[in-house]
C-alpha cells in the first residue's frame, strides 16, 4: 500500500496558525500465547490515525483522527486552531515554535529476523509451554510471545520530515507452582528490547523455561524471607524498576511543574535542586541514554523533532538535569533531554523518561556477594508502589536468596523491601561492573492525562544497597 | 454511528463461508481533553477514535484482529476483508481450542443515553472563571462514547452515551491537596461552580499545619474514593474465576475457607444503574445483580464462559478478562455525621494512592495514603497528616478489622483514559477500620 503523503496533507491545510505539524502513527501489535497446552490469545492489533498539532496565540491545540485522509485532517486543523485560539485567553505558558525544531532524519530498530513463520512460532511456544509445565506443581504455565511493529512519520510548517521505524520482540513465559495453599510463581519477564525474531530463538527460550519451573518448585520448599535490615544486592532486572519509580518519575520536569499532581503525582525534587541535592552516593551515575543499540526506548528524536542525545542526569551522586523536553525547558530553565513523546497518534506528547539507565561500576558479582556478611540477593519484580512525591517505596520480587558471610546460602519466598528514595541511593555502596549489565525495559510506563502508557528502557549493573528494611509474606 | 457498524458487520457476514463464524466488537468515542495546571490549560485538545475487532471461529480454532477504522465505508471494507484473509491464514497454523466457546444468537439490545454537553470550542469559558484564586489542577473530559458487538449469528448490541468530567485537585501553598471530580451526563453551570467553590471550602482544613505520625496500627476511617481503589483490588487477580483456578488470586484463600471476611462486607456486580453496558465482548448479556460476596461469604466469582469450559464452573457472562464491571458494596449504618466521633483518636483516610498486592495469595495490598487525609483526637480533626505507607490484608480490611459502613453509597466515577475513556465507577460507602497497618 502506498504511503499517504503527509506533506501534501500539511500543504492542504489552510489556517493562519503559528505553526503545525502532523504525526502520523501505524503500530501494529502480535500476541500469541499458549497456557497449559493449549491456544489462548492470538490477536493482532493495528492502531493508526493522525495527530494534528498547530500554535496560536502561543498555546497548542490538537486534534487527534483516526481518519486519514486529506479533508479530515485539513478540519481537524480547523478545529484544533479554534480551540486553541479560545484556550490562549487561558493558558499556563506562552510558547513559540522553539519548542518544535525543524527535525530532518530516520531512525530504525536494529534486528537480525524481522519475520518468522507463524506455525515455526507456535512451535517454539508450545515446546516452551511443555517445559514450564515440568510437574504436577506446576497448576499454570504460560507463553507469550509479543511482536510489535510501529512506524512513525511527522511533517511540520517549519520543514520537519522524520521518519522512526520500531521493532519490538518479546517472549514472556511464567510458572505457578502450588503446594495446598502454598502458591508461588516464577517467571522471565519479557526484557523488552528492540530486536527481531532472533529474541525467539529456540535454545535460549527453552533453557529460560526449565529454570522458570524448577526456581518456581523451590521457591514451594523455601523458608519465608526474614523480616530484618541487612544489604540488598539487586538484579538488573529488579534495578529497571527501582530506577524508573525512585529515579525516573521524580525528575520528570513536568511532575515537578505540577503538571501530574492530579495523577501520577508531584515530586519531592524541586527546581533549585538542580546541580546541587546529593541524590546518591558518589559511584551512582544515571544517564538519559536513547543511542543504545537494542534498548527498548532508543530513538533518533523525540515526539516534538528534538533531536535525542546521551545525557548525564546524575553524575557522582550529585543532580544535575531534569527529565523535561523543550515546552519543559523554556517553563523552569532547567537542563533537559529529548524526551517529550506521546503513547500513540491520539495523545499529546509530554515529558517521558525513554532509557534512563545506571552507568556500570568496577564491582564483580563475586566480589559484591563477597562483600555482604548478611544480605539478600533479589530478582525480578512482582510487586510496586510508592508515594505521589516519590519518596516512600515498598517493592517485592519473586524470588530472593540469603548471603551469609560472603556466600549465597538459601532461597528465600516473598521477598520485599522499603525505604525512603534518597537515603536509599545514599546508601548505594556497590555498583556491579559491565559483566553485570543488563538492558531491560517496560512496555507499561503510565501518565499523563488523558492517560498514556509507553515503553521506557532501563539498563543497569547488579548493584549492593547499605542496610535495608526487608521482610516476607503476610 | 450504530447504522455505520451494522452496515460493515453485513459487509463482513456477507462473505463469510459456511463453517466461519465472526464475532464483532467496536469501540469508539468523540472527546475533548483540556488539562489544566494552576487553574490554567495546559493541553487542550480533541480526539476521534474507532477501533474495531473481529474474532473468527473456525474448526474448533480462534483468532481475532482489531483495528481503527477511519469512518469512510469503502476504506474501511478493504481493509476489513483484508484483515479477514489474514485470520483465515493464521488460524490455520493455530492449535485447536478444547475450550473455545461460541457464541448465541440471543436477544440484541440497544441503548442510547443522549447527554447535554459543553461545545467543544468554548467550553474553557464555562470551565475557567470559577477556578481563579486557587490553584487547581487536573483535567476535563467530555464527549460521546459508544461501543457495540455482534455477531454472525445475527446478534446485535449497541450502548452509547454522552458524559463528561472534570476530576481535579486544589493545591496549597505547602503542597496539601483535596481531590474531587465533578461528573455527570448534563452539563449544570450553578451545580458545577457550586461544586467547586465547596473544593475551595475543603481545602481551608489542609492549611493547618500537618503532623508527623509513626508506623503502627491506627482506627482509621476509608472514605469511599479510597474504599473504591480497594474495590478495584478485586478485578486484579481477586474474583475473576480462573485466577483462583490458575493460582494467582488474592481471594484463594476465602474460596478455601481458610480465611473470611466481615458480615460487614457485601459486594453485587450491579447493572442496574445503566452505567456500562451489560453485553461483554462475546455478546453475551450478564444477569442485572449477581451477589458476589454476601456478609463476607463468597457467594459467586466471576466466571467467563471460557472458564466454565475450561473449569466446569457455570458462566455468569463475565467479561473476558473476568472484572468487576459495575460494582456495588452495600452501605451499613453509620452516619457521616458520627464518622468522627467513631474514629474517636485514629486517622482519617479520603484517598488511597498507588495500590499493588504486595503479597497476592496472601491477599496483602500496600499503597500510600494521599490528599487530605487527618489526625483526628477525641472525636475532632487535629491536622492532616504527612503521607503514609499502608501494607495490610483484606482479610483485615474486609474482616476482622472492619467495624461498620456508612449509611450511603457514593458513586466513584472511572474517569481513567489509557486507550480510551472508560464508563461507569465504584458505587461504595466509607469503611471504619477497628485498626490499619500504617509502615513507613
Amino acid at each position: 500500500m502506498n504511503k499517504f503523503d503527509l506533506q501534501k496533507a500539511l500543504n492542504n491545510i489552510n489556517i493562519d496558525a503559528d505553526w503545525v505539524g502532523i504525526r502520523q502513527l501505524k503500530e501494529t501489535t502480535t500476541y500469541r500465547t499458549i497456557r497449559d497446552g493449549n491456544p489462548e490469545q492470538n490477536s493482532i492489533n493495528l492502531d493508526q490515525g493522525v495527530m494534528v498539532e498547530v500554535l496560536v496565540n502561543g498555546q497548542f491545540g490538537y486534534y487527534g483522527t483516526h481518519s486519514i485522509d486529506y479533508d479530515s485532517i485539513s478540519n481537524a486543523a480547523k478545529k484544533a486552531y479554534k480551540i486553541a485560539l479560545n484556550s490562549s485567553k487561558y493558558s499556563n505558558y506562552s510558547y513559540t515554535q522553539s519548542v518544535r525544531p525543524k527535525a530532518v532524519g530516520v531512525y530504525n530498530s536494529p534486528y537480525e529476523i524481522k519475520n518468522l513463520n507463524l506455525d515455526q512460532l507456535m512451535d517454539i511456544l508450545v515446546k516452551s509451554n511443555k517445559l514450564l509445565k515440568g510437574s504436577d506443581k506446576i497448576i499454570t504455565a504460560t507463553s507469550v510471545a509479543r511482536i510489535v511493529d510501529m512506524n512513525m512519520r511527522y511533517v511540520s510548517s517549519n520543514g520537519s520530515n522524520l521518519e522512526q521505524n520500531f521493532l519490538y520482540v518479546g517472549p514472556g513465559f511464567r510458572a505457578i507452582a502450588q503446594d495446598g495453599s502454598n502458591i508461588q510463581s516464577r517467571s522471565y519477564t519479557d526484557q523488552c528490547q528492540q530486536v527481531g525474531m532472533e529474541m525467539l530463538n529456540e535454545e535460549f527460550v527453552l533453557s529460560k523455561c526449565e529454570s522458570i519451573c524448577k526456581e518456581a518448585l523451590e521457591l514451594l520448599n523455601a523458608e519465608e524471607c526474614p523480616n530484618e535490615k541487612m544489604d540488598l544486592v539487586l538484579h538488573s532486572d529488579q534495578m529497571l524498576l527501582q530506577i524508573h519509580e525512585s529515579i525516573g518519575h521524580a525528575l520528570e520536569v513536568d511532575r515537578i511543574l505540577g503538571d501530574e499532581r492530579n495523577y501520577a503525582g508531584w515530586s519531592f525534587v524541586n527546581l533549585e535542586d538542580f546541580g546541587k541535592l546529593q541524590y546518591g552516593s558518589e559511584i551512582m551515575n544515571i544517564t538519559f541514554d536513547p543511542t543504545i543499540e537494542n534498548e527498548f526506548a532508543s530513538y533518533g528524536f523525540d515526539d516534538t523533532g528534538n533531536k535525542a542525545t546521551k545525557e548525564f542526569v546524575i553524575k557522582n551522586g550529585i543532580l544535575k538535569r531534569g527529565l523535561g523536553g523543550l515546552e519543559s525547558q523554556e517553563r523552569s530553565k532547567i537542563k533537559g533531554v529529548a524526551n517529550v513523546r506521546a503513547c500513540s497518534w491520539n495523545r499529546a506528547p509530554i515529558d517521558r523518561m525513554a532509557n534512563l539507565n545506571l552507568e556500570p561500576g568496577d564491582s564483580t558479582f563475586d566480589e559484591m556477594i563477597a562483600s555482604v556478611e548478611k544480605g539478600i540477593f533479589m530478582q525480578t519484580n512482582r510487586s510496586w508502589s510508592i508515594d505521589d512525591f516519590r519518596n516512600k517505596f515498598q517493592f517485592g520480587c519473586e524470588y530472593g536468596q540469603l548471603i551469609e558471610n560472603g556466600k549465597i546460602t538459601k532461597t528465600v519466598k516473598n521477598p520485599n523491601y522499603r525505604a525512603v528514595s534518597t537515603p536509599f541511593w545514599n546508601s548505594l555502596k556497590k555498583v556491579g561492573n559491565s559483566d553485570t549489565f543488563g538492558v531491560y525495559g517496560t512496555p507499561y510506563c503510565g501518565k499523563g492525562e488523558p492517560n498514556q502508557c509507553v515503553r521506557v528502557g532501563h539498563a543497569a549493573p547488579i548493584c549492593v544497597f547499605d542496610n535495608i528494611d526487608v521482610f516476607g509474606g503476610a | 454511528m450504530s447504522m455505520y457498524f451494522t452496515k460493515l458487520n453485513d459487509f463482513l457476514f456477507s462473505v463469510l463461508d459456511k463453517q466461519e463464524i465472526l464475532i464483532t466488537n467496536i469501540i469508539g468515542e468523540n472527546s475533548q481533553f483540556i488539562r489544566f495546571n494552576n487553574s490554567k490549560v495546559r493541553q487542550t485538545g480533541l480526539v476521534d477514535d474507532m477501533n474495531f475487532s473481529m474474532t473468527l471461529l473456525c474448526n474448533n480454532r480462534k483468532c481475532s484482529v482489531s483495528m481503527t477504522l477511519s469512518g469512510i465505508e469503502n476504506n474501511d471494507q478493504l481493509l476489513l476483508q483484508s484483515y479477514l484473509n489474514k485470520l483465515r491464514d493464521d488460524i490455520k497454523n493455530i492449535p485447536e481450542d478444547p475450550y473455545l466457546v461460541y457464541p448465541v444468537n440471543s436477544q440484541s439490545s440497544k441503548e442510547i443515553y443522549k447527554g447535554d454537553l459543553l461545545d467543544f470550542e468554548t467550553a474553557a469559558d464555562s470551565l475557567v472563571p470559577i477556578m481563579r484564586g486557587v490553584d487547581l489542577t487536573g483535567i476535563w473530559a467530555s464527549g460521546k462514547i459508544f461501543s457495540g458487538n455482534a455477531n454472525s449469528l445475527g446478534l446485535e448490541h449497541w450502548f452509547e452515551t454522552d458524559t463528561f468530567s472534570l476530576d481535579y485537585s486544589l493545591i496549597t501553598h505547602d503542597k496539601k491537596m483535596v481531590k474531587a471530580c465533578y461528573a455527570n451526563t448534563k452539563w449544570n453551570q450553578n451545580e458545577y461552580e457550586k461544586y467547586i467553590i465547596d473544593s475551595k471550602n475543603k481545602l481551608e482544613l489542609m492549611n493547618k499545619k500537618p503532623v508527623n505520625i509513626k508506623p503502627g496500627a491506627y482506627r482509621t476511617y476509608i472514605a469511599p474514593s479510597g474504599v473504591s481503589d480497594l474495590i478495584e483490588m478485586f478485578s486484579w487477580g481477586g474474583l475473576s474465576e480462573s485466577s483462583i483456578q490458575q493460582g494467582d488470586s488474592s481471594l484463594i484463600k476465602l474460596k478455601q475457607l481458610e480465611k473470611k471476611l466481615s458480615p460487614c462486607f457485601t459486594l453485587t456486580e450491579d447493572f442496574s444503574n445503566g452505567t456500562v453496558p451489560r453485553f461483554n465482548g462475546m455478546g453475551e448479556v450478564a444477569p442485572e445483580k449477581l451477589s458476589l460476596i454476601v456478609s463476607g461469604a463468597l457467594k459467586n466469582t466471576l466466571v467467563s464462559s471460557r472458564t466454565e469450559k475450561e473449569y466446569n464452573v457455570k458462566s455468569n457472562f463475565a467479561s473476558s478478562s473476568e472484572s468487576l464491571r459495575s460494582p456495588v458494596m452495600s452501605a451499613g449504618n453509620l452516619d457521616d455525621k458520627d464518622i468522627l466521633s467513631t474514629i474517636e483518636t485514629g486517622v482519617y483516610l479520603s484517598n488511597l494512592h498507588y495500590l499493588n498486592w504486595s503479597d497476592k495469595i496472601g491477599g496483602r495490598v500496600t499503597g500510600m495514603t494521599r490528599y487530605a487525609c487527618f489526625w483526628v483526637e477525641n472525636g475532632e480533626i487535629v491536622a492532616p497528616i504527612e503521607n503514609m505507607r499502608f501494607d495490610d490484608t483484606i482479610y483485615n480490611i474486609f474482616g476482622r478489622n472492619l467495624e461498620g459502613t456508612t449509611d450511603k453509597l457514593h458513586l466513584i466515577p472511572d474517569i481513567g483514559t489509557y486507550e480510551n475513556r472508560s464508563l461507569g465507577g465504584v458505587y461504595c460507602p466509607g469503611i471504619m477500620l477497628k485498626e490499619f497497618s500504617l509502615t513507613l
